[in-house]
């Protein structure tokens, strides 16, 4: 039988405000345990949640970006159950009256193709703190398992979309683009190891044809977008080796390890919380005004979609380049700089799709702890254009600056590795190995087809670059070998 | 000095008839002396107090000492106090400290008021005779055999035995007005928003309104000029103009229009409670007043509608308390599941595990809409009910609780009997509105209420008719049989 795929997701994404959704507390990463805690993330008694503005703000911009409906009235429930994270013993977030209604979100796949993600909603919450179990830390005794708060209350929206993907690839394409449209929003930093963005998929299959949905598991906690595509593949394919056994497919909630590569089961639906939901009776309903809205729509940055349209008018990039360089703000914001400063658009393209690219992916950076900074490239692409190296030598160079060794002109210098343009020089070298190959001039100036001559020339260009350590402007050589190689008939 | 009223306090203060110090001093002595046949204080802070009242001292004598400098207060043990252990009569609570001041604490402090100490209440102000507290009953100051009330029955019985001349106090659904009334006290609960709930441990968020309790309805309208502030700490504090409450004490009620609801002298109110409350009604008539008979005719459902909502907020509210972070853990946890169960089991009371059990049920799957939603609807009805009301009349009077105060153990075994305590004062809290109970009599040597209603935040109508009804009689004069 042939089975088709259902997967629908829903993504955390953790708000770039300073401060928590409703106190005080730094969000910043990183800090010591429990340090980023104060006496209402750590629900203290009599304490009392003052909602961030800033958090609603993001929300409502989000919900903009993808062309929603926002929630004129929004209301935060208590979601109710116990864990040692969780310190009030409730979460609290939006069930009936989110910030952000219905929206859309449009991708395009390698095949060319575009397609529309519907989004259902998307509602702001507070995340939880974090449980450290043994292994996790050291210091503690056996059995022991440590809290730490510092992300207790850190700004959520938790988006959630329809089950319109139907394989990974869409719904790693729409996980990437979701990525792409909030960093450019800025309500997010984006990064994926820090758990600023985290995926629960949904997924069931169905043979191909029908239209009613299969029993679906839901994996959770994603960070990675490899991790997804791995996850989803496996568990397309336990469903339907279930299936296909005969089996049925238990709904569930499931844990996938994108170390190991392998998933399992969490908890039956029969096991799930009854959450136990009733309105924040701490927290008033939010009532947002059309101005309001308005506002914010004004100040909306550029959004990745119309950012590739403009790459394309601009810079005369094509639909594909426009569209990477465009997918997250720090790219483009990356590639313009380097533009800026080197002239040539095209080469700044090639070069950050190409060796930048690259090197992060080896190294696990992002673009934005880049070592070679977008003026730095510009350097030494501005180097290849007035023919001071050759594309080949600016690698090496590249190399060198990747290395912290400084920029394109020092190391060119340092190193020697200036492109020899002196025609005299040059001359006597091509006639040296000229001379050192009577057979290769004579098959040459046997030969009549164009083509061909030009090909044969390759014999002298190898010896020549050799000789010259591969400082020779190639165009020079080219033309100086083809002058000195007819002479000789 | 323990008869004197808040007001003659601050004029004697002022005039060096007394120091500070001298005054606190000799609470600090009454108490020590005879709480031990009220059981009221939970816990004095006598170094705190006697600190507080030579700086107040010091600012009176450089005259430029706030309203209530120098003037003994006590706080009930449900606003937290920062480096005072705050328990909110509980067991769970009993080695807590709060490194945080409640905004209501802060702000006697501003005011110069002196702390004499946390009083007892009912245990997480869940009960209406103070018998679930975990350090014990406290007792009627009028006749110990009896309830003080609750849940601030410690604020209710310090005030009345003359161990502070005002008190600190929470109303849920009449937790002031009802331990005022069987103490023969002036006890206000203001308009839901008026004061900050900050720092003042939750059991019903949507319910809860700190407010005073006093001898005297001037003196209430000293302390609630203290007391209400707006607070950006706590999103439901409504930021409305604030007043000083004593100025419009004395203006006339000639005029003023009273509405009886006649829901409020039906079956269940004991006839010579029905007596005197229909005489006091009947001196604001000599005074000026029009009296007349008015309908809230979703009355009947105001308990009902309450036993579902307070107890779902607090099933939420009390989820805090996990044995993880502070208050009590149980020894040699097994597991998880083991801390969560016996620290909980150990550390909560009948009453407050009852009401957890009730609100879980009624906010659970397939329960939400019969019972929560149903209650919420219940709710909107009744306040309907006083907004129409309040196009016709200025103040509404009836009873505060359906008889003088009972004797231990007698509702005991009855939850529902006991919930019926509240049948009177519960309706405001669920429409939100200013309630206010004052002493109009004695039924068998034991003190009665009459309960006032306004409109939102008309607290200073309620304390005006307070105040001249008190000009006119003398029950708040009336004080408990003294032990000393």
């Amino acid at each position: 039988m042939e089975w088709e795929t259902v997967i629908g997701l829903e993504v955390h994404v953790q708000l770039a405000t300073d401060t928590k959704i409703f106190s005080g507390a730094s969000t910043a990463f990183g800090s010591a345990p429990n340090t980023q805690a104060c006496a209402i993330d750590l629900a203290m008694p009599g304490t009392l949640p003052v909602p961030n503005e800033k958090a609603f703000r993001y929300a409502i911009m989000f919900g903009l970006a993808i062309d929603a409906d926002i929630g004129k009235r929004s209301v935060f429930e208590r979601k109710n159950y116990f864990y040692p994270d969780l310190p009030k013993g409730y979460q609290t977030t939006q069930l009936d009256e989110p910030i952000v209604g219905p929206g859309h979100v449009e991708i395009q796949l390698s095949d060319g193709s575009t397609k529309s993600i519907r989004i259902h909603h998307a509602h702001l919450e507070e995340d939880a703190g974090k449980s450290l179990h043994e292994g996790d830390f050291g210091g503690m005794g056996h059995g022991m398992s440590g809290i730490d708060l510092n992300r207790a209350g850190t700004p959520l929206i938790e988006i959630v979309s329809e089950p319109d993907m139907r394989n990974a690839e869409e719904a790693v394409t729409f996980a990437r683009k979701l990525h792409s449209i909030v960093s450019s929003l800025g309500i997010c930093d984006g990064e994926m190891s820090q758990g600023s963005m985290r995926f629960d998929v949904n997924i069931s299959v169905r043979p191909k044809g029908t239209e009613t949905l299969g029993t679906r598991t839901e994996t959770k906690n994603l960070n990675s977008f490899k991790f997804m595509e791995d996850c989803i593949a496996l568990e397309v394919e336990r469903q339907i080796d279930v299936l296909e056994e005969g089996g049925e497919i238990i709904q569930e909630t499931r844990l996938y390890n994108g170390d190991t590569k392998v998933a399992r089961s969490m908890r039956s639906k029969e096991e799930a919380n009854d959450y136990r939901y009733f309105p924040c009776p701490d927290l008033l309903p939010v009532e947002i005004d059309d101005d309001y809205i308005e506002d914010i729509r004004k100040q909306l940055p550029e959004l990745p979609d119309a950012r590739q349209a403009r790459f394309v008018e601009q810079y005369g990039l094509s639909e594909y380049d426009a569209g990477i360089l465009a997918a997250d703000a720090a790219t483009a914001q990356y590639f313009e700089t380097t533009t800026e400063a080197c002239n040539d658009a095209k080469l700044a393209a090639n070069w950050i799709m190409g060796d930048l690219s690259a090197k992060l992916n080896a190294d696990e950076k992002t673009i934005n702890d880049s070592p070679v900074a977008a003026t730095a490239l510009a350097g030494l692409i501005v180097r290849i254009k007035d023919n001071t190296i050759s594309n080949k030598i600016a690698k090496q160079v590249f190399e060198h600056m990747w290395k912290g060794e400084g920029e394109a002109d020092s190391i060119i210098d340092a190193k020697g590795l200036k492109q020899m343009s002196d025609t005299g020089e040059l001359e006597k070298i091509v006639d040296d190995v000229i001379a050192s190959k009577p057979k290769e001039v004579a098959n040459y100036l046997g030969e009549e087809d164009p083509k061909k001559r030009k090909k044969m020339m390759g014999a002298f260009m190898g010896p020549i670059m050799a000789a010259t350590k591969g400082q020779a402007n190639p165009g020079m050589v080219n033309q100086i070998l083809s002058k000195k190689l007819n002479e000789q008939g | 000095m323990h008869n004197l009223t808040i007001a003659e306090l601050i004029k004697g203060l002022r005039n060096k008839d007394f120091t500070s110090v001298e005054l606190t001093r000799h609470y600090l002595d009454r108490i020590k002396r005879l709480d031990a046949n009220y059981n009221s204080f939970v816990t004095v802070t006598e170094d705190i107090a006697l600190a507080q009242a030579k700086a107040a001292d010091e600012r009176l004598a450089q005259g430029d000492a706030p309203a209530l400098c120098g003037v003994p207060i006590a706080h009930k043990d449900i606003f937290c106090t920062d480096g005072v252990r705050t328990s909110c009569g509980s067991k769970m609570l009993d080695n807590f400290v709060p490194p945080y001041d409640a905004t209501v604490v802060e702000n006697y402090r501003k005011a110069g008021a002196v702390m004499l100490g946390k009083v007892n209440m009912d245990e997480f102000a869940m009960g209406s005779s103070n018998e679930t507290s975990f350090y014990g009953p406290v007792k009627n100051p009028w006749d110990t055999n009896c309830v003080p009330g609750g849940s601030s029955g410690g604020s209710a019985a310090a005030v009345a035995a003359q161990l502070a001349p005002g008190a600190t106090a929470t109303d849920t659904g009449g937790s002031i007005r009802q331990p005022a009334s069987l103490c023969g006290l002036t006890g206000l609960k203001p308009t839901y928003g008026r004061v900050s709930r900050w720092g003042m441990i939750a059991f019903a968020s949507s319910l809860d309104q700190a407010g005073p309790m006093t001898r005297t309805a001037e003196d209430a309208a000293i302390m609630l000029n203290a007391m209400a502030s707006f607070d950006d700490k706590d999103s439901t504090c409504v930021d409305e103009p604030l007043c000083d409450y004593t100025a419009s004490l004395n203006d006339s009620l000639q005029g003023l229009r009273i509405g009886v609801p006649k829901e409020y002298f039906s079956e269940g109110l004991q006839p010579e409670t029905a007596e005197r409350v229909q005489a006091a009604i009947k001196e604001f008539e000599k005074m000026g007043a029009e009296i007349k008979e008015i309908s809230l005719p979703h009355t009947s459902l105001a308990v009902p509608a309450y036993y579902v909502i307070a107890p779902a907020e607090c099933s939420a509210n009390l989820s805090r308390f996990d044995g993880v972070r502070y208050g009590h853990r149980c020894e040699n946890p097994k597991d998880l599941n083991d801390l969560y169960k016996r620290s909980r089991g150990e550390a909560f009371g009948e009453e407050v595990k009852r009401r957890i059990l009730v609100g879980a049920y009624a906010l659970s799957a397939g329960y939400y809409d019969a019972y929560y939603r149903k209650a919420q609807q219940v709710r909107r009805l009744i306040k309907q009910d006083f907004v129409d009301a309040f196009n016709d009349v200025d103040v509404i009077m009836g009873p505060t609780a359906t008889a003088p105060a009972f004797a231990f153990g007698s509702k005991g075994d009855d939850p529902v009997a006991m919930y019926l305590e509240d049948i009177y004062t519960i309706a405001t809290n669920l429409a939100g509105l200013p309630g206010l109970s004052i002493p109009c009599g004695l039924v068998d040597s034991k003190p009665v209420g009459l309960q006032l209603i306004s409109n939102f935040f008309d607290e200073a109508k309620l304390l005006n008719a307070a105040h001249q009804f008190q000009q006119v009689t003398d029950h708040h004069q009336q004080t408990a049989p003294a032990l000393d």
